[in-house]
């Protein structure tokens, strides 16, 4: 039997890339307003409880007069999810940089990125965008953009543990990690830990676990007491919000777990700050 | 707890951690790029872009203004990127730093030698901060784009004392 192809056209995707880096960097995520709301009921301590009310006030304005929600419009990560009966007419890995540079411009977002790690001239356009192209089956073309800030994502890490490690050393992991970021990762956190793979699937399973809807547990009800047990350590570190001292440290703790070697217990572990944006479409 | 910057080197006596503020009055942008510039100046003996002498610093890199506003979201950030710069820009006068997050002992030794103060905002709050500059005039390094020195006219800017000038911090 012969498939149908889907034809899409490189523009549409560029139109909805751009879209997406406005809304994300402009629209706090309602499960991340939610939470904030309830930690703010949650805290006495008085700079928690005027930081969390600083947070909220700020996704307001930013909402209602469409200005970044943080000056670290970050390096625009985007996933895309292709369906293998569809054929992009065009290119799409170019469709997406023109996407990210012209949602950038109309949004007044801030250019973060720099053409080389060392001689660091700015690129000017927030281009190149980092992306990641799974095939799964169908002929939906779905697309996310998720700007990366920097001050959460240089406190992120990673470590390939030993087996005999265990559960105990991934929770270790997870929490040293926490602790180090302290105020500068912009908290209340969301918590990506990538665990199995190798190193780069486990780094890529950290940050897909950054676009979990905050409030969701993990399928597999053990995993969902680990991300439990962590996010109530982590809560009683009292780094609190914006790490003036309180209960909220981090709203959430998201584990993505994937298939690894007889050898290997990669773990990685991406902070997400109290923004963590992403805005996701289908096409 | 209004105050005005330039501080007065006895309000400065006056902060003590954890103390929240409102800030207005006229503070300059420098993050990474721009303090590099500076202190290879300061080294080479060369007269700075500005006179640093009792000013504030914000570490931060806006995002583009809006039509009709003096500058788009701007809010702190990392201060810790900034200590390898900052002893030396302590001794050349600099009085007031705001960023977010702890600084290292020899920053915090320098604050209280020079009495100095280090103020926090709360990281990624920068479209509410956006709001409390009324000017924005570009002062130097133009190439640096976002990094660039812009000097600004701020009214009641929310802060906390996060190092006073006795070197207490408020991050632990």
């Amino acid at each position: 039997m012969l498939e149908t192809i889907r034809l899409i056209e490189a523009a549409q995707i560029t139109d909805v890339v751009a879209q997406l880096c406005v809304q994300a960097n402009t629209c706090l995520g309602e499960d991340i307003r939610a939470a904030l709301t309830q930690a703010h009921a949650c805290e006495t301590l008085p700079l928690a409880v005027n930081s969390l009310d600083v947070l909220l006030k700020n996704a307001d304005i930013a909402q209602r007069e469409a200005l970044p929600i943080c000056q670290d419009t970050g390096m625009a990560v985007v996933f895309v999810r292709l369906g293998e009966q569809v054929h992009v007419q065009g290119s799409m890995t170019a469709a997406i940089h023109e996407g990210v540079r012209r949602g950038y411009r109309a949004g007044y977002c801030r250019n973060s990125v720099v053409r080389d790690p060392i001689d660091r001239i700015n690129t000017g356009d927030n281009t190149p965008a980092v992306i990641h192209v799974e095939l799964v089956p169908g002929s939906e073309l779905h697309i996310t953009v998720a700007p990366k800030g920097f001050g959460s994502e240089n406190m992120s890490a990673l470590r390939m543990l030993n087996p005999s490690d265990g559960l105990d050393g991934v929770k270790q992991f997870v929490l040293e990690t926490a602790k180090a970021a302290g105020p500068n990762a912009c908290p209340p956190m969301i918590i990506g830990v990538g665990v199995g793979g190798t190193m780069e699937k486990c780094a890529l399973l950290a940050k897909q676990a950054l676009l979990r809807e905050v409030g969701s547990t993990h399928d597999v009800s053990a995993w969902a007491q680990v991300e439990q047990a962590l996010l109530a350590q982590i809560n009683a570190l009292g780094i609190g919000p914006a790490g003036f001292g309180g209960n909220t440290t981090a709203l959430a703790v998201h584990i993505e777990i994937y298939p690894t070697h007889i050898a290997g217990l990669p773990v990685a572990v991406n902070i997400g700050c109290h923004a963590t944006r992403h805005c996701s479409a289908v096409l | 707890m209004h105050i005005t910057s330039p501080i007065a080197a006895q309000d400065i006596q006056r902060l003590r951690v954890g103390d929240s503020v409102l800030l207005s009055g006229i503070i300059y942008t420098a993050r990474d790029a721009a303090h590099q510039r500076l202190t290879d100046l300061l080294a080479a003996g060369e007269p700075l872009p500005f006179d640093l002498r009792g000013q504030a610093i914000y570490y931060a890199g806006p995002c583009p203004a809006p039509p009709g506003r003096a500058i788009g979201s701007i809010g702190p950030t990392t201060s810790t990127r900034m200590d390898s710069y900052t002893p030396a820009l302590l001794q050349a006068g600099l009085r007031v730093m705001i960023g977010k997050g702890a600084r290292n002992s020899a920053v915090i030794d320098a604050i209280r030698e020079h009495g100095a103060v280090y103020l926090a905002a709360v990281g990624g709050a920068g479209a509410l901060l956006s709001q409390c500059v009324s000017h924005a005039e570009p002062v130097a390094f133009a190439d640096l784009g976002t990094e660039a020195i812009v000097r600004l006219t701020i009214c009641n800017m929310p802060l906390v004392v996060a190092v006073d000038c006795m070197g207490r911090q408020l991050y632990h």
